[in-house]
């Protein structure tokens, strides 16, 4: 019984993986036989319009539009009925578990991009000198390739508390007992709860700040390095005179993709405390506000908070994307 | 350009010269392999109490187990069976393989064809819709889960695959046109254009020379979408609620978390089982997922 069950799921789960992959570009081979009964003047202006249209689709279905009735939405009432004006904004901005929020979300982006980016920095520079570069930083690499919901398990049991006098399971507090402190409350204290979740977002992101600035690193010529070793420059000044204004712009990119990412953190704090004690972010406000709450209008809101906040990041990526092309 | 000697290795290596050279990288070796074991530590630690009794995890630390007498019959596999057949974890890998494969084989589909139309062929707003696309690139996503939420529900598409699938392909798109354009234009100007003049179609110049020369940007794009989808939660939260038939792997795991947050015998294997496709994947693609990161980022 169980076992014939699980052959339909199995089944219907091929067929679904077909059809999904398939239908996609069944439409596109369709189309074209479409387009190819046109005649040619027709077909040429027509023809890049098939190719773009379901990337449009998407791209307004699920970005745009959406985009544009959730600005509309955080100026209405939690039911979408009436206008509000600020309402929400206000409520944004002074509500205490929103300051809490705000102050959290910037704590993390101080400390998660400052240090993963200068971790980063150090062990790309350091590994460029050691002979078993690739085994290690893979292993610092893997973490990027592991969910934000395994990492928050993989965490949750370094930071496993047990009462004093028990043999301690987690990692942290086990050293913390054997060097004679008292087991820590990691998830609980509300002075290093914040800190505790940083550390993991810190941890995934080290590797993506290192594989980056590494091939920037690698990327300058050795002769400038050689003749600044001829000048007798130290290790030292070379670092700071020489590596790092050249990858400068590289340190850039990382800093604000890792910026936009601790922006939009959602699921670390909502597996491991839910967002209590404090430790509540703008982005799992917003799913509080959208889910428990069901007031639209503060959950969007808050979204176009957000969006804001990524603002100076686009305007820069499109800024950055225009002069690549000026160049080319 | 000759290469310049290094100095260091045109003398003899006396002993003293040895010794000077230990001391000076000595640091940098300690510092690199500190660094790498701790980074290392907390998911090795996972692993191996993922094979541990229950009874055994709740009383000691897994390191523990390094500590004489050895025994081999401390390991077990009963966690995995556990979490797989009564927590629902064996479902969820299904339904992660279901979710993920055509959230990925969409988009790439999809944005490659836009790559090219962007990259090769004339049309009126080509610049400023990539343009656009490029801002898109960091849109939050909590932006757009209310209104689509709205929609999925009004249509019945909440709670089902080809929502999530549909959801999956918008977010990912503007990075897959991204990636894709700025590979396709580089792509030998020379070469697209013989083939239009020997009276190739566009059809044909995208399947017999653009799809093969870009196979590394599309593998990039791949294993990214890929990765993004496996891992994802929220997409997952918001549109499929809580359908548990439908669950993937993430929100499981997370339900798990919720409900039974000190069976750690369930927690380890279940994470494990949660990443061993994501792990799979990153070493048998490495290449392709750094080369990703750095096209997607460092130069655009």
């Amino acid at each position: 019984m169980q076992d014939t069950s699980n052959i339909l799921r199995l089944l219907s789960a091929i067929s679904a993986i077909i059809f999904g992959s398939g239908g996609i570009i069944a439409l596109f081979y369709v189309a074209n036989i479409a387009v190819n009964r046109l005649p040619s003047q027709a077909r040429s202006r027509i023809l890049p319009w098939v190719y773009m249209t379901p990337a449009l689709l998407v791209l307004g279905a699920f970005l745009v539009l959406p985009t544009i009735r959730t600005i509309i939405i955080s100026f209405m009432d939690q039911r979408s009925q009436s206008w509000v004006g600020l309402d929400n904004y206000h409520f944004a901005f002074t509500n205490a578990a929103m300051l809490t929020a705000f102050r959290n979300n910037i704590l993390w982006l101080v400390l998660v991009t400052g240090l993963s980016v200068s971790l980063g920095l150090l062990i790309a520079v350091l590994m460029d000198r050691v002979k078993y570069e690739p085994l290690a930083k893979t292993l610092i690499f893997l973490p990027m390739v592991i969910s934000f919901v395994g990492a928050s398990v993989i965490w949750r049991f370094m930071y496993a508390y047990q009462p004093p006098g028990i043999d301690q399971i987690g990692l942290l507090n086990a050293i913390a007992v054997s060097l004679g402190f008292e087991p820590i409350g990691w998830l609980v204290n509300k002075r290093i709860n914040n800190f505790a979740l940083i550390t993991i977002m810190i941890w995934l992101q080290t590797g993506f700040a290192m594989v980056l600035l590494s091939s920037a690193v690698k990327g300058i010529p050795k002769d400038v390095i050689e003749a600044a070793r001829m000048d007798r420059a130290s290790e030292f000044q070379i670092f700071w005179r020489i590596t790092i204004p050249i990858i400068s712009s590289t340190l850039l990119v990382v800093s604000t993709t890792i910026v936009v990412l601790v922006l939009k953190v959602f699921d670390i704090v909502f597996v491991m405390t839910g967002g209590n004690l404090d430790t509540e972010v703008i982005a799992s406000r917003m799913i509080k506000e959208m889910f428990n709450f069901r007031n639209f209008g503060r959950g969007s809101a808050i979204a176009v908070i957000l969006l804001l906040a990524v603002i100076p990041v686009m305007v820069a990526n499109i800024r950055r994307f225009q002069q690549q092309e000026a160049n080319r | 350009m000759i290469p310049s000697p290094d100095p260091r290795s045109r003398r003899q290596p006396t002993l003293f010269r040895r010794l000077e050279q230990i001391f000076t990288t000595a640091p940098v070796h300690i510092v690199v392999i500190a660094i790498t074991v701790l980074w290392t530590l907390p998911t090795a630690g996972l692993l191996i109490s993922s094979f541990r009794q229950p009874d055994a995890l709740r009383e000691s630390g897994w390191w523990t187990v390094f500590t004489p007498p050895f025994e081999p019959g401390q390991f077990h596999l009963g966690n995995y069976a556990d979490v797989l057949a009564s927590e629902g974890m064996g479902q969820a890998f299904l339904n992660s393989l279901i979710i993920t494969i055509p959230a990925t084989v969409m988009p790439i589909a999809i944005a490659t064809f836009a790559a090219y139309a962007l990259a090769w062929m004339q049309f009126p707003g080509r610049q400023l819709l990539f343009v656009m696309i490029v801002g898109l690139l960091v849109v939050p996503l909590q932006m757009t889960l209310i209104p689509v939420l709205r929609v999925y529900s009004t249509l019945g598409l909440s709670g089902t695959f080809l929502g999530v699938w549909l959801a999956h392909t918008g977010y990912g798109m503007p990075f897959g046109i991204y990636l894709l354009r700025n590979y396709i234009g580089t792509l030998p100007r020379d070469l697209i254009e013989a083939a239009a003049v020997d009276g190739a179609s566009h059809l044909k110049i995208f399947t017999r020379i653009i799809v093969p020369l870009s196979t590394p940007a599309i593998a990039s794009f791949a294993v990214f979408q890929f990765l993004w989808v496996w891992n994802d939660l929220l997409v997952a939260l918001v549109y499929l609620g809580g359908n548990q038939n439908v669950a993937p792997v993430t929100l499981v795991l997370r339900n798990l978390v919720g409900d039974r947050g000190q069976d750690w015998h369930l927690l380890t294997a279940g994470a494990f089982i949660s990443m061993i496709i994501p792990l799979l994947v990153f070493f048998a693609l490495q290449r392709y997922f750094v080369r990703g990161l750095l096209a997607g980022s460092v130069k655009g």
